[in-house]
């Protein structure tokens, strides 16, 4: 239930965003959300919902992009998605892998409506 | 038509500026900072008493207490036991953050200390997502949780930095295969530092209480 925080920071990324680039409405925000990040969709936009209301951000649609984990084996260099549960190297059995991506949690990008001048 | 702002912003940065600060206010005032991690029920605050009961007379430690109702149980047991404490209520919250930190690290006597020891909330979650700007991330694994805990909860094992093994004198009636646990510890976190002990008989402090003395006089 930390997506109430992470909605938050959404929000404040949004809006601040929004009046630096003198918007007047965010339309759309894009996120990227790692396999790794735990973080529930429904959860945050369920949040989203109740906290953007009366923000320029209001009514906005958030776009999940999710990124799959990629481990890479330090051993013999073999990258691998991670499965179900957390293995070895499949190539070479090596403990000593590191996590290449799947961790990012990201504001890419917003759509947003410029103000009329 | 709406245009396009490329923004490419870690969501977590707000948080993550917030804890270099707090790391900043400790190392400023030579303390050592803990972000004490487990599940409900691992033995935390048993832990913490038990720490302070054998650290070097000389080490002043004070405590932020995180719980999610408004019940000071765990703060009144360590001012009992003689050390300053903060109570940080986070209202239903599953974890402390960067913030309440820093509104704990003003109540707390920062010039006396030594050393501070975060009691985060009770969960393998939503705290492993929070930098609170302490130097090391410490979970407490206790024997009855079970043996698959690493395989079940990978983040918060990725970003330890010491992980504690309590209750190890349940071992004989629980089947816990110690190199199972040991062996998904090791995938996600390769040489982590692992003390395996009991805060209820004290087996195993010794190492632990070296190793933090260390740290502490480093500071």
């Amino acid at each position: 239930m930390h997506e109430l925080a992470i909605t938050e920071s959404i929000l404040s990324i949004a809006n601040q965003a929004a009046e630096e680039n003198r918007g007047s409405k965010v339309t759309d925000i894009y996120l990227v959300i790692g396999q790794l990040s735990s973080i529930v969709d429904d959860s945050v936009q369920f949040y989203w919902d109740h906290i953007s209301l009366g923000t320029v951000s209001e009514g906005a649609k958030l776009h999940f992009e999710r990124r799959p984990a990629i481990l890479r084996c330090k051993t013999c260099d073999h990258q691998y998605p991670l499965g179900e549960i957390l293995q070895r190297c499949p190539k070479c059995q090596s403990a000593d892998v590191y996590i290449e991506s799947g961790e990012e949690l990201l504001v890419d990008h917003i759509d947003i409506l410029r103000e009329e001048l | 038509m709406p245009q396009r702002v490329e923004i490419v912003k870690r969501i977590m940065d707000a948080n993550d500026r917030l804890a270099q600060n707090n790391q900043a206010i400790l190392d400023q005032h030579h303390v050592y900072g803990i972000n004490l991690m487990a599940s409900p029920g691992a033995g935390k605050t048993s832990f913490i008493l038990e720490t302070i009961k054998r650290l070097p007379a000389g080490i002043k430690l004070g405590v932020i207490e995180g719980d999610t109702a408004p019940v000071t149980i765990d703060a009144d047991k360590i001012v009992a036991a003689g050390m300053p404490a903060v109570q940080i209520n986070t209202g239903g919250d599953c974890h402390l953050d960067a913030n309440m930190i820093e509104m704990a690290l003003a109540e707390l006597p920062l010039e006396d200390l030594d050393l501070i020891i975060v009691e985060n909330v009770g969960n393998l979650i939503c705290p492993a997502a929070f930098q609170l700007g302490t130097h090391a991330n410490v979970l407490i694994a206790s024997v009855p949780e079970g043996d698959d805990k690493p395989y079940k909860y990978p983040n918060i094992y990725r970003g330890l930095d010491v992980l504690i093994i309590n209750k190890i004198d349940l071992a004989p009636y629980i089947d816990f295969r110690m190199d199972y646990f040991q062996q998904g510890v090791e995938l996600l976190n390769p040489g982590l530092k692992t003390f395996a002990l009991s805060a209820k008989t004290g087996e195993g402090f010794e190492a632990w209480i070296a190793w933090l003395t260390d740290k502490v006089i480093a500071k």
